[in-house]
């Protein structure tokens, strides 16, 4: 295939001749000679882009100053909705339950994942390969059916959980109608379905920091903990924080799983804010409102994003 | 705690002691160190097994069941294995649900939108990676906000999209919006960057146009990538239910996810089928898990995501 016939010795030959740095002039020229191949290559994608990113966000922030409906003309009611927001408190219920689920399932998966990884690359662990493919089984589960798995798990009636609290004494656990239980539910079954995929970053990561630091390590008698936090953390600094910046967004946006679980029960007690903006949305109609919620979430995330990169160029250059 | 037993990552192949070259007055004898290689097993073989235990455990429940006929499944006091082992649930389940539909369309929007994305990730990921022009870093950071901004997000809005854009209640409105991943262009970008660039200036030499250059030569290159990349967005499509919830209105073009939500979402839950029903939604994937497994384990993650 690679043997030409038309290739014009004109067009090659400077291409050949040429050192790879040189002059601007002619760097410009033959630039210019691939002006056309990335665009057709990345057409569709960036009309995807403009399609489903850029016009959704301007058509958000736009009904979010109208009362719209669904159907009908743009109605302008200005900052209304920002007004009305700022005193629902349905919304701060979902904010802070939203909040509350990200900042405990976050640190928890972090480190499950992480000490799972650290085992799994451990030399002197038995059956590595088998344990590696069980902790990968939950990837497979959708979020509805880890919804239903759990909740067959914590039934308040005939879950199995408390079936055995209640063998051993104790007096069946609320699991559902408890809210804070129900949260602390919701916490567990994430961490169960999305250890896998930040367990293999950090795998990928660890194998990555190279051994002699450790051998070093070792001659001057560090023990393994004093080796996992001066090496291994440092080491992984970048990939702990993709997982977090990537957990923290996941859990932000946490819906199905939460809906065949509880659905956000007990009542509307654990809405997270995707479920409310979905139900004021699509079930109430009120685009416009949930638009405003929308612009007020895409703000926050916005902001953990900034912060967390802050902490990964600093992590980049401490190691 | 489980990490403090964590001693050395084994990047290097398992060569152990025997590849060292141990001086002659450490060396042991061949029982002791056995001995010691075995209790240095001990502490991190328990740490590791008790929580594959504690993953296991939920769905071993689950799964045992599913196989038990409705009275037992709630009589007290319960038993974990099932008294009796049935498939009277799964055969109701099957006649209750219209499984050949719901896996025919949600097949066909896995697989549709696997190969468009593979491909438009493949090919701006290359462009990415070899090309140099202002517009591309921009384009770079476009996608990377995508990941911290994720349509879920904004779902009222993108639902408005996609209804003007005539994509309500189709399958092809599902498809659409989900093409464009970041995760599956940094793998590529990742990748290509990897690539010398002088396979691309002996192509050019020889005469081969630039998108042969990607489709002849960067594409077969590729090939692990384009593996990993499609196990994980069939992963991500299977799965996928806010879409679809949302998209699709007519019970005909329910993906299986959606589905599901109707068994769970009833007022009082048929655990007898609802049971039965999530064993069989899981087990396409499960067979696709275990065909592609090394390519899902191994996927080097880290590269793609990293940047």
């Amino acid at each position: 295939m690679t043997i030409q016939k038309t290739a014009s010795p004109g067009t090659s030959r400077p291409v050949i001749s040429r050192p790879a740095t040189s002059r601007p002039a002619k760097s410009r020229r033959r630039g210019a000679r691939y002006v056309t191949a990335p665009i057709v290559l990345s057409a569709v994608v960036v009309v995807l882009f403009a399609l489903f990113f850029v016009w959704p966000g301007l058509l958000g922030l736009i009904y979010s100053f109208t009362d719209y409906r669904g159907v009908g003309k743009l109605d302008f009611i200005g900052l209304d909705n920002y007004a009305e927001l700022l005193g629902d408190e349905d919304f701060y219920q979902a904010l802070t339950r939203t909040v509350l689920y990200v900042v405990l399932y976050v640190p928890l998966c972090y480190a499950i994942s992480l000490g799972i990884a650290v085992l799994l690359v451990n030399l002197h662990t038995k059956g590595k390969t088998l344990a590696k493919i069980i902790f990968f089984i939950p990837w497979l589960v959708s979020p509805i059916v880890t919804g239903v798995i759990w909740r067959w798990l914590f039934g308040e009636s005939f879950g199995l959980v408390n079936f055995v609290i209640a063998s051993v004494g104790g007096t069946a656990v609320p699991w559902s109608s408890n809210a804070d239980l129900a949260m602390v539910v919701v916490i567990v079954a994430s961490a169960w379905a999305n250890t896998a995929f930040s367990m293999l970053l950090f795998i990928a990561a660890i194998k990555n920091v190279p051994t002699s630091y450790y051998e070093a390590a070792s001659l001057d008698g560090a023990n393994a903990w004093q080796r996992f936090r001066a090496i291994t953390l440092p080491g992984i600094a970048p990939t702990s924080v993709m997982v977090v910046l990537l957990t923290t967004i996941g859990s932000m946006k946490e819906f199905s799983m939460v809906q065949a679980l509880n659905g956000g029960g007990p009542g509307t007690e654990n809405r997270l804010i995707v479920q409310y903006i979905y139900e004021t949305g699509f079930q109430r109609a009120e685009v416009g409102y949930a638009s405003a919620v929308s612009m007020v979430l895409m703000v926050v995330l916005l902001a953990i994003a900034l912060i967390q990169l802050q902490f990964d160029k600093k992590a980049k250059s401490d190691f | 705690m489980t990490s403090s037993t964590q001693t050395r990552p084994s990047a290097r192949p398992a060569t152990s002691a025997a590849a060292e070259p141990t001086p002659p007055r450490v060396r042991l004898n061949r029982r002791n160190k056995r001995a010691t290689r075995a209790r240095r097993a001990v502490l991190p073989t328990l740490a590791l097994w008790i929580p594959v235990l504690l993953f296991l455990f939920p769905l071993l429940w689950f799964l045992l069941s599913s196989f038990k006929p409705g009275g037992e499944l709630f009589r007290y006091p319960l038993t974990f294995w099932p008294e009796t082992f049935t498939l009277d649930g799964f055969a109701k389940a099957w006649e209750r649900v219209d499984f050949a539909r719901y896996f025919g369309n949600t097949l066909f929007v896995s697989t549709i939108t696997t190969v468009l994305t593979v491909f438009f990730s493949a090919s701006t990921g290359y462009a990415l990676a070899k090309y140099k022009a202002r517009w591309l870093n921009v384009l770079f950071i476009c996608i990377l906000a995508t990941t911290m901004l994720p349509t879920e997000v904004i779902l009222t809005p993108t639902f408005a999209v996609i209804r003007d854009l005539g994509l309500y209640n189709t399958l092809a409105g599902i498809i659409v919006p989900s093409v464009i991943t970041a995760t599956g262009i940094f793998m590529f970008r990742q990748f290509f960057i990897t690539v010398p660039d002088e396979l691309i200036e002996a192509a050019r030499i020889d005469g081969v146009s630039e998108l042969g250059i990607f489709f002849r030569i960067m594409l077969p290159l590729a090939k692990p990538i384009i593996l990993t990349l499609a196990i994980f967005s069939f992963q991500w499509r299977w799965n996928d239910y806010i879409w679809p919830l949302i998209v699709l209105n007519d019970p005909k073009q329910y993906t299986i996810q959606v589905a599901l939500r109707g068994l769970v979402g009833a007022e009082n839950i048929d655990w007898t089928v609802l049971l039965p029903a999530s064993v069989i939604s899981i087990i396409p994937l499960a067979v696709i898990f275990v065909i592609f497994q090394k390519y899902v384990m191994s996927a080097d993650l880290n590269s793609g995501l990293k940047d």
